[in-house]
């Protein structure tokens, strides 16, 4: 890193075209959070009232607002928030759990069908996650599993890149003598696995974890489909329903703009800081599934 | 039992054998043990799945006569259905246009910052990554409220400048409001990746290159851009399995755009439309199964194009 940057010192200063292009183009990329920070500081009146849109109005209420975002309906957005958490964390560990002893599996032991499973997994890559919605559903609803916390985590569990991930991350991180070494001092398998292999491949767990909790917080067609009890919904379903309120009524739904506005806001903070906090471990892992 | 069997040493031929025997035995069923707990839920929510889809589309509901087995009468019924073939054309074209756009952006920016490295560089880095964790939902509100007439600010802009703004929202620009959506949206994990390759290549290649006179365009050229070969081939075919599925940022708008999106805007939409809104469930899933199927035939036959192609270069 550091002989890049002395290097890169000198052509940063030729580079000034590049370095402003890039300006424009973080510009672009910060816009719309820019337009939700400003105007969530604002009323429904200032909102409307024809103001300047990209900058704060003379009344700046986020304690207001906040105020009533987490007490409209029953305070029912942070039940939304919480939801969102405990799917994102169960659908993400469990994902992970599985997706790390399966590419450990695939990539340290010679099984049975390993070659042949490991392809269907591969294969699976390439189904769309949305062509399951609708036959998951009907599955469930024949369980009685539809509408509850279930119906959302347990096919969140499912994550064929993250085994992908791991099983390339394993074959090549984790060397087959250390993994002989501690057999022949008499480790077992899982002893082997846990206290040897796992350690090694920390910078992929780590990716794969952040990875499907990022893609349990995003989902929005599962719950959608499942959820029907607003209570269960995650925050994605939740400002959805919010926004088709509002668009439904233009006179009644002036309060609800704001809501959902700052609504918007508060539910990107939890993931934008999980990101930016564990940057350093997820930058590693990111590199190997496109280097193979 | 175990610890027994590895502690004696082997005497025999045929005992070796058997202890040989006995390791491979373990060394399967250790491998299965680890792969096991995710192979029950991939047959449990991918593969019971798919193939309930498969059984429900061939059987129709009538208002008469109750549940029939068709075959594939509701294939034939969605490959000349108006609704799914505009929705499928329409993804079809946005992929074409959309997909490009993105991957060219993203290897733009990533080359930028490969090449630029300064503070600022890094902070950009993370400033362009950052819609990634925002959910596709959400930054598809915050767009809509840009592109909103009421309260966002393309009037102001244009109006500065003496023009009108143009309506992302109405049909003709819908597809546009849409690619801008999806080009921020994922641009930016695109680059991560991207970058992330670009700095695992070995930089006496671009030494070498130097030496015998390459420019920087030409580094760029001829050494990065085909040495990230695996990284854009792996990004091109996330981008085209979710583009094929549109669903999250046309389902938003709708709202916001009356009129413009119909519940037919996307095959996904469609099929959603079909199976929540009119309980059509095995039309719906005649689609979901003919769309799964027509994305899995497209990945194949753009990896199995990219590694013919590549042994060309």
């Amino acid at each position: 890193m550091s002989e890049s940057a002395s290097a890169g010192h000198r052509r940063a200063q030729r580079h000034l075209p590049l370095q402003i292009l890039l300006g424009f183009l973080v510009i672009y990329f910060l816009v719309p959070f820019w337009w939700v920070v400003v105007n969530s500081s604002k009323d429904a009146p200032g909102l409307f009232g024809g103001g300047n849109t990209l900058w704060f109005a003379d009344q700046v209420d986020y304690l207001g607002n906040l105020r009533q975002l987490f007490t409209y309906d029953g305070g029912i957005y942070l039940r939304w928030l919480l939801n969102s958490t405990l799917y994102a964390l169960a659908g993400g560990i469990g994902a992970t759990v599985l997706a790390v002893m399966a590419g450990y599996g695939f990539a340290k032991y010679r099984f049975a069908a390993r070659r042949f499973s490991f392809a269907v997994v591969l294969g699976a890559l390439m189904v769309p996650a949305t062509a399951l919605v609708i036959p998951t559903f009907i599955m469930f609803a024949r369980l009685g599993l539809t509408n509850t916390v279930w119906a959302v985590i347990l096919p969140s569990l499912l994550n064929p890149f993250g085994v992908y991930l791991m099983h390339v991350y394993a074959r090549d991180a984790v060397p087959d003598e250390i993994l002989d070494a501690a057999r022949a001092d008499g480790a077992g398998e899982v002893r082997t696995f846990l206290q040897i292999a796992l350690p090694l491949m920390r910078p992929a767990v780590v990716t794969v974890l952040l990875l499907s909790a990022v893609a349990s917080w995003n989902n929005y067609f599962l719950p959608l489909a499942m959820l029907s009890d607003n209570r269960l919904f995650p925050v994605t379903v939740g400002l959805g329903l919010w926004q088709g309120v509002a668009s439904a009524n233009n006179a009644g739904g002036t309060s609800l703009w704001s809501l959902i506005i700052l609504g918007s806001l508060v539910s990107v903070i939890p993931l934008i800081i999980a990101f930016f906090s564990l940057q350093r471990h997820w930058r590693g892992g990111l590199s190997v599934g496109g280097l193979r | 039992m175990t610890s027994l069997t590895e502690k004696r040493a082997p005497r025999t031929q045929d005992e070796k054998r058997k202890t040989r025997g006995k390791t491979r035995r373990r060394e399967h069923l250790t491998g299965w043990l680890f792969v096991g707990p995710f192979g029950v839920v991939f047959l449990a929510f991918l593969i019971a799945p798919l193939a309930y889809a498969l059984y429900l589309s061939l059987f129709q509901k009538k208002l008469i006569g109750g549940t029939s087995f068709v075959l594939f009468d509701n294939y034939v019924k969605a490959f000349t259905d108006p609704s799914f073939l505009s929705g499928a054309w329409f993804v079809i074209r946005f992929a074409l246009v959309a997909i490009p756009v993105q991957i060219a952006v993203a290897l733009a920016m990533a080359l930028i910052l490969d090449a630029v490295t300064s503070l600022f560089t890094r902070f950009s880095r993370l400033m362009i990554f950052l819609p990634y964790a925002i959910p596709t939902v959400i930054g598809a509100v915050m767009w809509g409220f840009l592109y909103s007439r009421s309260f966002g600010p393309l009037t102001d802009v244009f109006g500065f400048f003496g023009a009108t703004a143009p309506d992302f929202l109405s049909s003709n620009l819908i597809f546009y409001g849409l690619l801008n959506i999806v080009t921020w949206q994922w641009a930016g994990y695109y680059m991560i990746i991207l970058y992330a390759a670009l700095q695992g290549i070995d930089p006496t290649l671009y030494e070498a290159a130097r030496m015998d006179g390459a420019g920087r365009w030409q580094v760029a050229r001829r050494i990065k851009i085909p040495l990230i070969a695996p990284a854009l081939i792996l990004i091109l075919v996330f981008s085209l399995i979710g583009t094929l599925q549109f669903f999250n940022e046309p389902q938003i708008l709708r709202y916001l755009a009356a009129g413009t999106i119909g519940s037919d805007f996307t095959p996904n939409m469609y099929a959603y439309q079909q199976a929540f809104g009119l309980a059509n469930f095995n039309y719906g899933s005649a689609i979901s199964f003919a769309l799964g199927g027509v994305v899995f035939v497209c990945v194949y036959a753009f990896l199995f194009f990219t590694r013919k192609r590549r042994s060309f270069l």
